[in-house]
């Protein structure tokens, strides 16, 4: 709590600090680097990508990659560079959606939980529960096929599938604030229950949420790319890293280079996530400074 | 005195807190009053029940375990115990106002000192955000912090500063009653001074009665008008400051003066009062303070001690010694 506490203290002094402390971790770095290439090929991808990921090309299908298809074709003749880097649009989208979904939803449960206690906690603590013991990408796909495939409720079934983890760790934080004297001054000046809640106490227990989200965004990408793996995702020909995967898969001897570059689009954004994830982590938290 | 004279009046309050060892009769049959204008030392040791009467008044005593279980909260002439959730919440801040014992820990550190001051005036006053962080900048100037101070964060202040926000907060709307729980406990000696130089200054520039809760005589001495010595739950004395200081009359009382040590004497230990506070969950029948008191009798262990004037506006709860009525 304390850490929580000082670390938020040390983010809210300056951005600049957490940046600096960042700085420090070279994996860090890393993977902001490659995390603002992905991000600047994901806004640009129309200016970047060699031709549109649709146009089809008859005649140069299952091309290997050249000097005209950098990263080859796939059974349609389009070019997988093109298509990669519209489905980085995609994938971070989803990613980022996804975990909004799930913070708001989680965090306000949580913090409810964790605010009130007793009979109101057991509900919704327990309702979490049986969620997590769900594992969370049988349950995605449960909420995907209950809702049909699609962009827009590939990003629900994620979302709702990551609710618990952040009613959990919320809940947590909060529990520990609640106690605290400011909390208690804020109630005798007059504050509401909900003022207190969104106003003194959440605030406080952001680092552990901004950790576990950066670190939730790769998951994310990953349930979703799962997901339109086994077709309950993005429904063709819209460029998802995932669904590409599953389109090169049966030609998987023959081209690898269908497979291969999709799976490691996603293992790079993966990576750096988990890089700044950690490098995070340990920025915001005082106990590691050195 | 006449009911519309004070500010304050609690009757018979009785707060238990239900925990599973038993009931905790942390407040017991406590009478109190306070006029406008007034200081009172509410005095006693650790668990005695001071600050359970002042969360009691604020009505914030946690729930559970916590409960009201009788009694009357008078506050200009309304029961506050009555009150709907919502009235107290205007009461709260607006009319009677709370310092917290540690200043460290009573502001949010991740709102600058002007807003957590500003919002207090925006729950209270009919103002918009611009006019509430200008009244914080003015309050901030009442405490003697620098405007372009105003916009840093509670660990950028020290301690001794950190109380002054608070006071400032605390102020901002200008409470009819202060309620300041042991203000200075956590500060060092040379900051306590300052910091209750300004309360009794900022108190007399805005009329507010104050609470003064500690087990500090000294401070006492300092800052109150009236006193009030409370043990096990229950007040078993109070008085005009100087009459309790001249003339205390219940053992307990005599028992904390007598703890202090002397300045003008080589004392090898200090006097202390044989035994300890009784356990909360198991109050000794009759007079709580009996089994510690030298001059207990028979009926002190059977009959609850009713609360007798011994010279005017001195109340003393122990018949034995206000019968004796001797003078030191």
């Amino acid at each position: 709590m304390q850490t929580a506490t000082t670390a938020t203290k040390k983010r809210r002094n300056g951005v600049g600090e957490v940046l600096h402390r960042i700085g420090k971790s070279p994996m860090a770095v890393a993977g902001l680097v490659i995390l603002a290439v992905i991000f600047f090929l994901a806004v640009f991808a129309d200016v970047i990508a060699p031709v549109h990921y649709a146009k089809q090309n008859l005649m140069h299908a299952f091309e290997p990659p050249s000097a005209q298809f950098w990263l080859g074709t796939d059974e349609f003749g389009r070019d997988i560079l093109s298509r990669i880097i519209y489905g980085a649009r995609i994938s971070l989208m989803v990613g980022f959606i996804s975990v909004g979904i799930a913070m708001c939803v989680g965090g306000v449960l949580g913090a409810v939980a964790g605010y009130y206690g007793g009979r109101t906690d057991n509900l919704i603590m327990r309702a979490m529960d049986i969620l997590l013991s769900i594992p969370s990408i049988l349950l995605a796909i449960a909420i995907a096929a209950s809702l049909g495939p699609g962009l827009f409720n590939l990003m629900i079934a994620v979302g709702i599938a990551a609710i618990p983890q952040y009613a959990r760790i919320v809940r947590g934080s909060v529990l520990s604030i609640r106690g605290q004297e400011f909390v208690e001054a804020a109630r005798a000046v007059g504050s509401s229950d909900a003022r207190i809640i969104f106003k003194h106490i959440l605030p406080n227990c952001m680092a552990p949420i901004i950790v576990q989200g950066t670190l939730g965004v790769a998951t994310a990408i990953l349930v979703a790319a799962g997901l339109s793996f086994i077709g309950l995702g993005t429904q063709p020909p819209i460029p998802e890293w995932g669904a590409m995967l599953s389109g090169g898969r049966s030609y998987i001897r023959d081209y690898p280079y269908m497979t291969l570059f999709p799976g490691i689009a996603i293992m790079l954004t993966i990576l750096a996530l988990n890089f700044v994830g950690d490098g995070l982590r340990d920025a915001l938290d005082p106990k590691l400074k050195r | 005195m006449a009911n519309d004279r004070l500010l304050l009046d609690i009757r018979n309050l009785s707060i238990h807190y239900e925990v599973e060892d038993g009931t905790v009769r942390a407040v017991e049959g406590l009478n109190l009053r306070l006029g406008y204008g007034e200081t009172l030392g509410f005095v006693g040791e650790t668990g005695a029940g001071k600050t359970t009467t002042a969360l009691g008044i604020m009505r914030l005593v946690p729930s559970p375990p916590g409960r009201v279980v009788k009694g009357e909260i008078l506050f200009e002439g309304e029961d506050l115990l009555k009150k709907s959730e919502a009235e107290m919440r205007s009461v709260r801040g607006g009319k009677i106002a709370m310092i917290f014992q540690d200043p460290m820990t009573s502001l949010n550190p991740v709102i600058t000192v002007d807003r957590q001051i500003a919002e207090m005036v925006a729950l209270h006053q009919d103002v918009n955000e611009k006019e509430a962080l200008e009244r914080a900048v003015e309050m901030l100037a009442l405490v003697g912090i620098r405007p372009e101070r105003a916009k840093d964060y509670p660990h950028q202040f020290s301690g001794g500063m950190k109380q002054r926000v608070v006071i400032a907060i605390a102020l901002a709307c200008d409470p009819a009653l202060l309620i300041a729980d042991e203000p200075t406990t956590a500060l060092d000696v040379t900051i306590q001074a300052q910091v209750l130089e300004l309360m009794k200054e900022l108190k007399r520039k805005l009329n507010t009665s104050m609470i003064m809760i500690t087990h500090d005589l000294g401070i006492v001495a300092e800052t109150c008008d009236k006193v009030a010595i409370m043990y096990a739950g229950r007040v078993v004395e109070y008085a005009e400051k100087r009459r309790l200081f001249l003339n205390p009359v219940h053992p307990y009382t005599q028992g904390l003066f007598n703890s202090l040590p002397e300045l003008d004497e080589e004392q090898e230990e200090l006097k202390t009062i044989p035994g300890l506070m009784p356990d909360p969950t198991d109050l000794p029948p009759g007079c709580p303070f009996h089994p510690r008191c030298g001059y207990a009798g028979p009926q002190c262990a059977t009959e609850s001690p009713a609360m007798v004037e011994v010279e005017p506006g001195h109340l003393v709860a122990c018949p034995v010694r206000a019968r004796k009525g001797d003078k030191p």
